[in-house]
């Protein structure tokens, strides 16, 4: 075993962020597990919350709890202010146009049903393509099956590369005049991919086709503008950028959201109803019929702070060099093989190892104290593609350290011991 | 590691190297396949009944180390028995890994190495899996499933 960092003295370059100084922000990160002090590397399924997310949630049923839109009362005028407080701090977080363009959903896996059954119901006929990647989540190839099979639309697949890219030029191939949706992972949550949206979103532009990118996991790792990506439709969800769980964004480029028909009906979506006729609700409110999740909603707009506080444009370069120090290291345990090695590539690390089934490589890092993700991610074409059954996933956020990292490779060594 | 070991005993890591009736049998009478979509554990078992006695069986797939081990094990407990005392092993060996009682240790035999596993939830389907395709298997079903 060769020394660890803190031995080699490792240095990570000065980006003016200062990771111990926001681990102390997250105050699960210093509990023990199993006896052991928590080292969570599940970041890709959901990010831990900072003080100031929890504090929000607090605040929101301790002192100003109430329903939104409707009430005359003091307390529903604060929820309402906060609500829409939060969908200004989204529509500047995402360098949206308007804050109508900002509609809370669920999450990510809503936003892109809502795009696959309001847009996609009304526009698609048959012979139309909807494109996305051979990288996608489930949430991003479901919607759009069920979507072709009421429609008569057909779905096209972009194969990946050996290191998991996108593969521009198969791309390429598939546009056509048919191409009526191109929806894409911005980075994949099974093998950490980035892809070249930007581009990808221009090519789909010039045949024609709006063009929808799953931002799930990017959000807490690189900046989102949606202007400069030209995006028609970009999705995160809220608890994997450090908010609660059960929010989410769905931003829409206006002209598109206001032909869509409404996703979901009941109250607040509406303007007037009679039993002969319904007006629909303006924008955003068209698309968020029912109580919303109020709470969490506003508390997001904490996590959405906490992130601009920290600059990812400072945070990107050191979770860099986390993803290539644990690559390196990683590397060193032997029989273990890591899929997908993108150029341009987050600090996730699905791995697999001779010796042991991904599976009983969790059980064993549980042991030490040590959160993973074994299985196929809800990417089972990844799977495939690669031909495993599943894969065992150590995916960062900026909380994370080279020590995490020592611990995940000391980890590794005890299954290599049980198992090798 | 102390409780890692109990759950991860000798006979589990020796089963999961060297699995024991690994393969296909010719022309089985009974075969069922065995899935565990979540963590990607996959089974085929396949048994040759004659007379009500489990006269030949095998297995083949794979997974992790507790779902191989357990075929294994459950392969090598059933070759020549009955049908009807396969079904009531099942029975048993599903209270015990579920940690429903489960009985005497004592009546378990050579299964007793799993009886860790209830502490364990997120393990419990990799432990049954072979023995749900089994069930499956005699009881005409083409598939088994634990999610």
């Amino acid at each position: 075993m060769s020394p660890s960092t803190v031995e080699q003295g490792l240095q990570f370059p000065a980006t003016g962020f200062d990771v111990y100084r926001t681990r102390q922000e997250f105050p699960i990160l210093n509990q023990f597990v199993r006896g052991k002090p928590l080292i969570y590397l599940d970041n890709a399924a959901t990010t831990q919350k900072p003080n100031t997310v929890l504090c929000g949630l607090n605040q929101f049923y301790g002192c100003c709890n109430s329903n939104i839109h409707r009430g005359v009362h003091f307390l529903s005028e604060l929820a309402t202010r906060h609500y829409e407080d939060a969908r200004v701090n989204a529509q500047t977080f995402l360098n949206a146009r308007f804050h109508r363009e900002i509609i809370f959903v669920r999450g990510a896996t809503e936003g892109i049903n809502l795009v696959a059954y309001s847009y996609g119901r009304a526009f698609l006929k048959e012979g139309d393509e909807i494109i996305i990647s051979a990288m996608e989540h489930h949430a991003n190839i479901v919607p759009w099956q069920v979507v072709c099979e009421q429609t008569g639309a057909s779905l096209r697949v972009v194969p990946i590369n050996n290191d998991g890219e996108f593969l521009m030029e198969e791309y390429e191939k598939l546009l056509s005049d048919r191409t009526k949706i191109v929806s894409v992972v911005h980075i994949s949550n099974a093998l950490g991919t980035v892809n070249p949206v930007k581009e990808i979103i221009r090519r789909a532009h010039a045949v024609g086709a709006v063009a929808l990118v799953d931002g799930a996991q990017s959000v807490a790792h690189v900046p989102v503008d949606v202007q400069d990506l030209d995006c028609d439709f970009f999705v995160f969800s809220g608890h994997k950028l450090f908010g609660p769980t059960g929010i989410g964004v769905l931003y829409g480029r206006e002209s598109l959201l206001e032909r869509m028909p409404p996703y979901q009906t009941g109250g607040d979506m509406i303007l007037s109803v009679t039993f002969e006729k319904t007006v629909y609700n303006d924008l955003p409110y068209k698309f968020e019929a029912g109580t919303p999740n109020i709470g969490g909603t506003i508390a997001l707009s904490p996590a959405l702070d906490f992130v601009r506080s920290v600059d990812l444009r400072k945070v990107a370069p050191y979770e860099d060099a986390l993803l290539k120090y644990a690559t390196e290291r990683l590397l060193e345990i032997p029989g273990l093989r890591i899929i997908g090695n993108a150029r341009e590539k987050a600090a996730v690390i699905s791995f697999v190892m001779d010796c042991a089934h991904p599976h009983d490589i969790g059980t064993i890092l549980d042991s030490e104290g040590i959160a993973i993700r074994t299985g196929h991610h809800c990417a089972q074409p990844v799977m495939q593609r690669f031909g495993i059954p599943a894969t065992a996933r150590a995916s960062f956020a900026l909380y994370n350290t080279p020590e995490d990292v020592d611990a995940l490779v000391k980890g590794l060594w005890k299954v290599v011991e049980v198992f090798g | 590691m102390a409780d890692l070991r109990e759950l991860y005993q000798e006979v589990i890591l020796d089963h999961n190297k060297s699995p024991r009736n690994f393969g296909k049998l010719e022309s089985p009478t009974h075969q069922a396949e065995g899935y565990n979509p979540l963590c990607g554990d996959h089974y085929w078992v396949y048994l040759t009944v004659t007379d009500g006695i489990i006269s030949d069986i095998a297995f083949e797939g794979s997974g992790c180390a507790i779902s191989k081990a357990a075929a294994s094990l459950m392969t090598s407990l059933l070759k020549g028995k009955p049908v009807s005392e396969a079904e009531k092993l099942f029975e048993r060996y599903r209270a015990m890994v579920t940690g429903q009682g489960g009985g005497d240790p004592s009546e378990m035999g050579r299964l007793v190495v799993f009886s860790e596993v209830k502490n364990y939830p997120t393990r419990i389907k990799c432990a049954v899996l072979p023995w749900h395709t089994l069930h499956a298997a005699l009881s005409g079903e083409q598939t088994a499933s634990t999610e």
